[in-house]
């Protein structure tokens, strides 16, 4: 199933459902011929649309709000954090192209710090589906919740299967003694990849989608960083405030360490271009990935990535 | 035809007055913003008494008005209406700035009647758009107004959201500009000139009429032909006074927020009075 098969199903069945975009269609196509005045497109305002999705929200409905993640988070930045926030309003944020995703358009559309904007805000919950499966199988319990909700959309679609989604919980892929990779998103699919690797050189590896960001599943990150030599957080995100922060602060609460390795975005925009090319160069194909873990290289073959098609 | 002489507007005259008086209470101990409340003291009282349906009985119900106070710190003016209207304990009016209530600069929602909160300029129009649509989305007759500040419309938001509110020809939506021709620490045409600002509107697709903001009879007509044009957003421009009905801080730049001492009070309550020109002894605000 698409997002947009699932988004439909859940409007048609939920007359509460508004949808909304500041035209962005890319992942709404058919819904405004479905939906009739339940879809309200209001142009190229992130801000209005957000203080809108408040007000809807206000009267009982429950907005799924469509935006590029960039503007999204920052343009309307102060839109979601004090009339969504504070208010603490059911409006779920369908941020498209976050991360990588973004791939040739430049760093005016690279949302590489959301997660960290995101999580700041008090009741705002934050997801991070690892691809259309992982998506689909999120959404439902993301939309029925009242809380504010900031999901990072992908729908990407790679073979692996996903567990049925807890709001909070982790999914254990597998569990190593050695290394333990943690991610979320589209470098879910290289880490698959990466742990193949990993394994025919001889290591015990783990690897957890962490799906849900905030609220986030520290017992995951706790056995992991207990069980496991090394853990690793994979994320295209700033290392600053994503994946890697919240294990940090995670340990620290805990009064526990470990040896963590992080790769992430560290003070730098990434290079625009096609995504297969965005990730060789920036050092995040799972050939990367599993050497820089393992420290030399490796014989092994890169699978081909595919190209996203070009959506806006 | 209608004139302030008929009296047919006393009852509003005395109430305003009352509510002046809270709001020169309001301004000491931590003190408010005076001026701003003051300049929208006749077009709450108005819009309370007489346009919208909302009463301390119907808060709640999905079938009343909705006022959004999109100019936030004029919420002395907006307490002191509904400490009049019963829809507050006019007792609750001295927990200002205490922490044994949520009685402060901003409104918020603990407060009942207040819709949502505010304090950040430029909110408002979003959030009252989201409520217009759903009202004509589930086909309810609800009015909904949105009070901003003129200094407010800097904002680029404002501009936005009239943008949106006239593509989805929102006649239900009522935005009100609370004209004191003061930003905090200057006049408006100073710094960022609005005028002509019925012309900007229009421009924006608005049906617009301006009043003067004081007079219940001017009110009574413009706000008693709403939606004075279908299918558009409509915007009523309330030419205002900052501070009015006090001489001694009206239409100062230095003004725009006080912090009375016990003895300006009430030198205060008995110039509103029109008796008395208080000497002011308190800090002024420095304009930037």
């Amino acid at each position: 199933m698409s997002y947009e098969e699932l988004l439909t199903q859940t409007a048609l069945a939920n007359e509460q459902v508004i949808v909304m975009t500041a035209e962005n269609r890319a992942l709404v196509r058919n819904l405004p011929g479905i939906l009739g005045k339940r879809f309200i497109d209001t142009g190229i305002t992130e801000q209005t649309m957000i203080g809108a999705a408040a007000g809807l929200a206000l009267r009982g409905r429950t907005p799924v709000v469509h935006a590029l993640a960039a503007f999204l988070t920052m343009r309307a930045f102060e839109f979601v954090r004090t009339d969504v926030g504070i208010a603490n309003l059911p409006v779920k944020l369908s941020s498209f192209i976050p991360g990588f995703l973004s791939d040739g358009n430049g760093p005016t559309h690279q949302a590489i710090e959301d997660i960290s904007i995101m999580r700041g805000i008090p009741n705002v919950t934050v997801f991070a589906p690892a691809d259309e499966d992982d998506l689909v199988k999120m959404l439902p319990q993301i939309w029925e919740s009242k809380s504010p909700a900031y999901t990072r959309i992908n729908t990407r679609k790679t073979t692996y299967v996903h567990e049925p989604f807890t709001p909070g919980k982790a999914e254990v892929i597998a569990e190593g003694s050695d290394v333990t990779i943690l991610t979320y998103g589209l470098l879910f699919e290289q880490a698959l990849i990466a742990v193949e690797m990993l394994k025919s050189e001889g290591l015990s590896v783990g690897l957890i989608n962490m799906r849900s960001l905030k609220p986030v599943d520290e017992q995951a990150i706790l056995k992991a960083s207990a069980q496991s030599k090394l853990v690793v957080t994979l994320e295209d995100h700033f290392l600053t405030g994503g994946l890697y922060t919240i294990v940090a602060e995670v340990l620290l609460k805990h009064r526990t360490t470990a040896n963590v390795l992080p790769m992430a975005l560290n003070e730098k925009w990434f290079r625009p271009a096609l995504l297969p090319s965005v990730l060789e160069h920036e050092g995040f194909t799972g050939k990367q990935i599993a050497e820089k873990i393992l420290g030399y290289q490796t014989a092994h073959n890169q699978p081909q990535i595919l190209t996203p098609e070009f959506s806006e | 035809m209608i004139t302030e002489e008929n009296n047919n507007y006393q009852e509003l005259t005395d109430t305003a007055l009352k509510v002046r008086e809270h709001i020169i209470r309001m301004s000491t101990d931590g003190g408010c913003f005076t001026g701003a409340s003051l300049s929208a003291v006749d077009l709450i009282v108005y819009l309370y008494s007489r346009f919208l349906n909302i009463n301390k009985d119907n808060l709640d119900d999905p079938n009343r008005d909705y006022l959004f106070l999109s100019k936030g710190h004029d919420v002395p003016a907006l307490y002191g209406t509904f400490a009049e209207l019963g829809l507050l304990e006019k007792e609750r009016l001295k927990n200002h700035l205490l922490l044994n209530d949520h009685i402060y600069w901003h409104p918020n929602t603990k407060i009942p009647g207040i819709e949502f909160h505010s304090g950040s300029l430029g909110h408002l129009p979003s959030v009252a758009i989201g409520v217009a649509m759903d009202l004509k989305i589930s086909g309810s007759a609800n009015k909904v107004v949105c009070i901003l500040g003129d200094g407010e419309l800097n904002e680029g938001t404002c501009w936005e959201a009239m943008l949106v509110a006239n593509a989805y020809k929102l006649d239900n939506l009522l935005f009100v500009v609370d004209r004191n021709h003061f930003q905090a620490n200057m006049r408006t045409e100073d710094l960022i000139p609005l005028e002509p600002l019925a012309d900007k509107f229009e421009a924006f697709g608005a049906a617009v009429k301006r009043i003067n903001g004081h007079s219940f009879a001017e009110l009574d007509e413009a706000f008693g032909a709403f939606p004075f044009q279908a299918g558009k957003l409509n915007v009523i421009i309330a030419d205002t006074v900052r501070g009015k009905g006090l001489p001694s801080i009206q239409e100062r730049a230095d003004r725009w927020f006080c912090n009375f001492n016990a003895d300006e009070i009430q030198q205060l309550l008995l110039e509103l009075h029109g008796e008395h020109r208080t000497t002011l002894t308190s800090e002024t605000l420095v304009v930037r």
